[in-house]
């Protein structure tokens, strides 16, 4: 029997390290070639590792959530034959930063043979993290005779309170908690306030939009320009190419009309179309119109990039759209596919709402959103007329962007989607 | 007729009784006790009058005669007696004035907490007032409050009323002499604790049991120790026996016994033990209408009967019928009547057998936790590996635990052996501190006693037994 040490591989071109996002092995557990052992999440992408041999765990090499820099130790594995202990060893010591934690119970480096009345208690479940009711349904809550008198004379219901000692006990502290919590004295049980408080470990992509969220707030100086855009003769346009109803072509939504619309715009306004790295201060005009597309998806939002649209079609836009999305729900995007966007669009769909501030997917300096569409009347000179409106909700980087730009910009685009035929004019 | 008028009228000086008169006054509640006394009771009711105190004073005094006569048969660690021979009748004035100090005293501390005791038989007009006959003539009490607190009384059966050689455990606590031959209808922990007492004292004892073992509401496990031991003690236990009547000349036990001819059981006393009967009768609650549970008067978590201002409390109002649980539902019944906001909620009541050896049952056995639906740990912990139990020659015996599986709550403790009853304050106290196993394996218990027991059964629950 040997030791072998699975380390953490490297998984994407210039990725120095990654986070455990999921065990899907315990110690103790044995695993099979091929058979997954974790989740690690890069930038962009959740890679699996899968493990290289048959063996058994006895140590894995880091919390979930915790980062680990590639090559450092991820799983520890007591396998048949020789191990790769002392090859591994280095590494080990690289990835110093990150101390592995090993489990007590995990014999290292060869299991000693064990007695064979070990006990089969399992360690009491930790019962402090505060989740979920009190307790189950029917279950009587454990309190002293102590805590008992006082929360009958408090006029409170123990069942609803949560106990956070031993076997979830209820201690006085408990009930003090409670009765702090509890508007008035003599509430009663079916009123009594909610005291749950649940903590959530942000990791994974949550701890990265977190990340990304707050870093590019704190360096852009966002502004939002928001403009009404009458999109009639453009829903007009995608009734009829729908009504078509090719089946060698997907159905179009607004949002291949507006990527192509702006393709064009940006031809104008090449500064939009960029990447500003603020510490070398330099502004990356792209001749590429590379656009990301923000995608919610099951784990949190994702901004998958359609890449080149100045080459695609109507069409193409729309599958293009259409692929990355359910790549990046189903967790499939790749790390090449959820990066290099120049400028991005941020849609909320059937939501829509009237007006958003949407956030710079920094380094870009523009991100495009736009509402939802209503039929208002819209006076023109001598009568209301139905219209289908829809309003354009923008932000831009106010250091590297003037607001009389960005209005030009945003103009470009309206008059674009109003008149949807100049979109296709070729200039 | 003279009328008395008290915020609480408690009707019975038991333990339900006088606890709840005592707590009232503390709280300021001006109470009227009326106690019946006579044969059966008294300021003390069952427990001190003709039970728990008087049974053990026999107990006691039989384990040392019969201790006395071991050690002049084989001197195990070398004390030598003689022909020891007991006193029987200085051993019932012994043991009735150990009866006399507690009912006095008790009468002490109602006069000291001003509780005015009424004797006489109380007789229930309607929920608030009762008539009684005292020794002065009646007298009427009108209370906002009426606590019945009127026990219970032994049970006959038809076939064998008492009277002559039948007798209750009333009786047996009071005999002149101690019986050549006695017969025991009953392997319930009374008629066992009896039957062991006079098996000790030289009676020959046959015990009647229609189940099929003695202490059919304990578990196995518990009893096999006992059983050993009445073997031992040469007392004869007849299971699946059912006993019909006396003989024609009115010398014998006649008994039907499954697989087995009829017979008679010649003995010169015959003791029924087959429970005990709620007292609802003879002091005018059938005109209080009260709602009933069975036999017993019904009550809520808080001991209220169906009748507003009328509280039951103690035997009366059920199983179990012990004097402790009646005492902690006098003291919630006093205090509500003062206002509080109480409810009877023990996790738990402790229940202990004076067979030799002892049992001590707190919570749940093992079988019961699992059918409640939990996963359960059990360990025993014999007393054959504790230090104290054999310098005490009693190493027959354990304790055992029961505790969830998943949260290591303990949900039962019980024990069997010598003098283990004590270890029921600290089984009843564990259970209602909600401990789990590792706080009694954290526990420091000191060497040498048989407590220590208790923390090696939780040890070894937990996998980590040190002394076996």
């Amino acid at each position: 029997m040997g030791t072998r040490i699975i380390k953490l591989p490297d998984v994407g071109e210039g990725v120095a390290e990654a986070e455990i996002v999921e065990w899907h092995v315990e110690v103790g557990q044995s695993v099979l070639e091929d058979q997954l052992l974790a989740a690690v999440m890069t930038d962009k992408a959740t890679v699996e590792i899968p493990s290289p041999v048959a063996g058994t765990v006895v140590a894995l090499g880091a919390e979930v959530g915790s980062v680990l820099a590639v090559g450092a130790e991820l799983v520890r594995l007591e396998v048949a034959g020789e191990g790769n202990e002392e090859v591994a060893a280095a590494p080990r010591e690289a990835a110093a930063a990150q101390a592995p934690v090993e489990k007590p119970a995990a014999p290292m480096p060869t299991p000693a043979p064990q007695p064979a009345a070990v006990p089969s208690a399992p360690p009491p479940p930790v019962t402090r993290a505060p989740i979920g009711p009190p307790r189950a349904p029917g279950e009587k809550p454990i309190a002293s005779p102590a805590v008992r008198r006082r929360a009958r004379e408090a006029g409170v219901d123990l069942r609803q309170v949560r106990g956070t000692g031993p076997a979830g006990r209820i201690g006085h502290d408990d009930l003090d908690a409670f009765l702090r919590g509890a508007p008035r004295a003599g509430i009663s049980a079916a009123r009594a306030a909610n005291t749950e408080v649940e903590t959530v470990k942000i990791i994974g992509l949550r701890r990265r939009i977190a990340q990304k969220m707050a870093e590019s707030k704190r360096r852009v100086a966002h502004f939002s320009y928001v403009e009404e855009v009458d999109v009639t003769a453009l829903e007009e346009l995608r009734a009829t190419l729908n009504a078509e109803n090719r089946q060698d072509r997907p159905r179009l939504t607004l949002m291949p009309f507006l990527m192509k619309a702006l393709v064009k715009a940006v031809a104008d306004f090449p500064e939009m179309n960029a990447l500003y790295d603020d510490e070398a201060e330099t502004l990356e005009r792209h001749g590429g119109v590379h656009i990301g597309i923000a995608t919610q998806t099951p784990a949190g939002l994702m901004v998958p990039v359609v890449r080149h649209c100045e080459t695609l079609s109507l069409w193409d836009c729309a599958a293009e759209v259409q692929r990355l999305a359910e790549a990046a729900r189903e967790g499939r995007a790749t790390r090449a596919e959820l990066s290099g966007s120049t400028i991005t669009i941020t849609s909320l769909g059937a939501l829509g709402g009237i007006v958003t501030t949407p956030v710079i997917n920094r380094p870009e300096v523009a991100i495009i959103g736009p509402n939802k569409q209503v039929v208002r009347p819209v006076w023109q000179g001598e009568q209301f007329v139905p219209r289908t409106m829809m309003n354009l909700s923008s932000s831009f980087d106010h250091r590297v962007i003037d607001g009389y730009v960005a209005a030009r910009f945003v103009q470009r685009i309206k008059g674009l989607l109003e008149a949807p035929a100049t979109i296709f004019i070729e200039a | 007729m003279a009328e008395i008028a008290a915020k609480v009228l408690v009707v019975g000086g038991g333990p339900g009784g006088y606890v709840s008169a005592i707590r009232a006054d503390q709280l300021g509640l001006d109470v009227v006790l009326v106690e019946q006394g006579g044969l059966d009771g008294g300021l003390g009711g069952t427990c001190l009058n003709v039970g728990c105190i008087p049974s053990k004073a026999l107990i006691h005094a039989a384990d040392a005669y019969a201790r006395a006569a071991e050690q002049a048969k084989s001197a195990p660690f070398g004390l030598r007696v003689e022909h020891p021979t007991i006193d029987f009748a200085r051993t019932i004035e012994w043991k009735n004035g150990i009866v006399g100090r507690l009912t006095s005293g008790v009468g002490a501390l109602l006069k000291r907490h001003r509780v005015k005791i009424l004797q006489g038989r109380a007789v229930m007009v309607d929920g608030k007032t009762c008539r009684v006959e005292t020794d002065t003539g009646p007298q009427a009490v009108s209370a906002e409050h009426v606590v019945l607190a009127t026990g219970s009384v032994p049970a006959t059966l038809p076939a064998l009323p008492f009277g002559g050689r039948v007798i209750s455990s009333t009786e047996a606590l009071s005999l002149s002499a101690i019986p050549e031959r006695l017969a025991v209808v009953g392997a319930g922990y009374i008629g066992l604790e009896l039957g062991t007492a006079f098996a000790k004292l030289g009676a020959k004892v046959t015990v009647i049991e229609a189940a099929d073992r003695i202490l059919p509401s304990y578990d196995e496990e518990l009893v096999r120790p006992v059983a050993r031991h009445l073997r031992t003690l040469g007392v004869e236990v007849l299971t699946r026996a059912r006993a019909v009547g006396l003989s024609d000349a009115g010398d014998a036990l006649r008994i039907e016994q499954e697989g087995a001819a009829a017979r008679s059981i010649p003995a010169d006393k015959i003791l029924v033990a087959a429970g005990r009967r709620a007292r609802t009768t003879g002091f005018g609650l059938e005109r209080l209408d009260l709602n009933m549970n069975g036999p017993f008067v019904q009550i809520d978590e808080r001991c209220a009967t169906s009748m507003r201002n009328v509280w039951a409390v103690g035997d009366l109002t059920g199983e179990p019928m012990l004097a402790h649980r009646a005492m902690a539902q006098g003291v919630v019944v006093a205090e509500l009547i003062a206002g509080h906001r109480r409810v009877f909620d023990g996790t738990v009541i402790p229940a202990v057998c004076f067979t030799d050896p002892e049992i001590v049952t707190v919570g749940l056995s093992p079988d019961e936790a699992r059918k409640a639906g939990h996963g359960v740990h059990t360990a025993l912990f014999p007393f054959q590996a504790n230090g104290r139990a054999l310098t005490l020659g009693a190493e027959d015996g354990f304790v055992r635990v029961t505790a969830r599986a998943d949260n290591h709550l303990l949900l039962g403790i019980a024990a069997v052996g010598t003098g283990v009853s004590e270890l029921s304050t600290a089984f009843g106290l564990a259970l209602e501190m909600g401990a789990r196993l590792e706080d009694i394996g954290g526990t420091i218990h000191a060497h040498p006693t048989l407590g220590e027991a208790f923390h090696e059964a939780s040890l070894r629950a937990l996998g980590e037994a040190l002394h076996i």
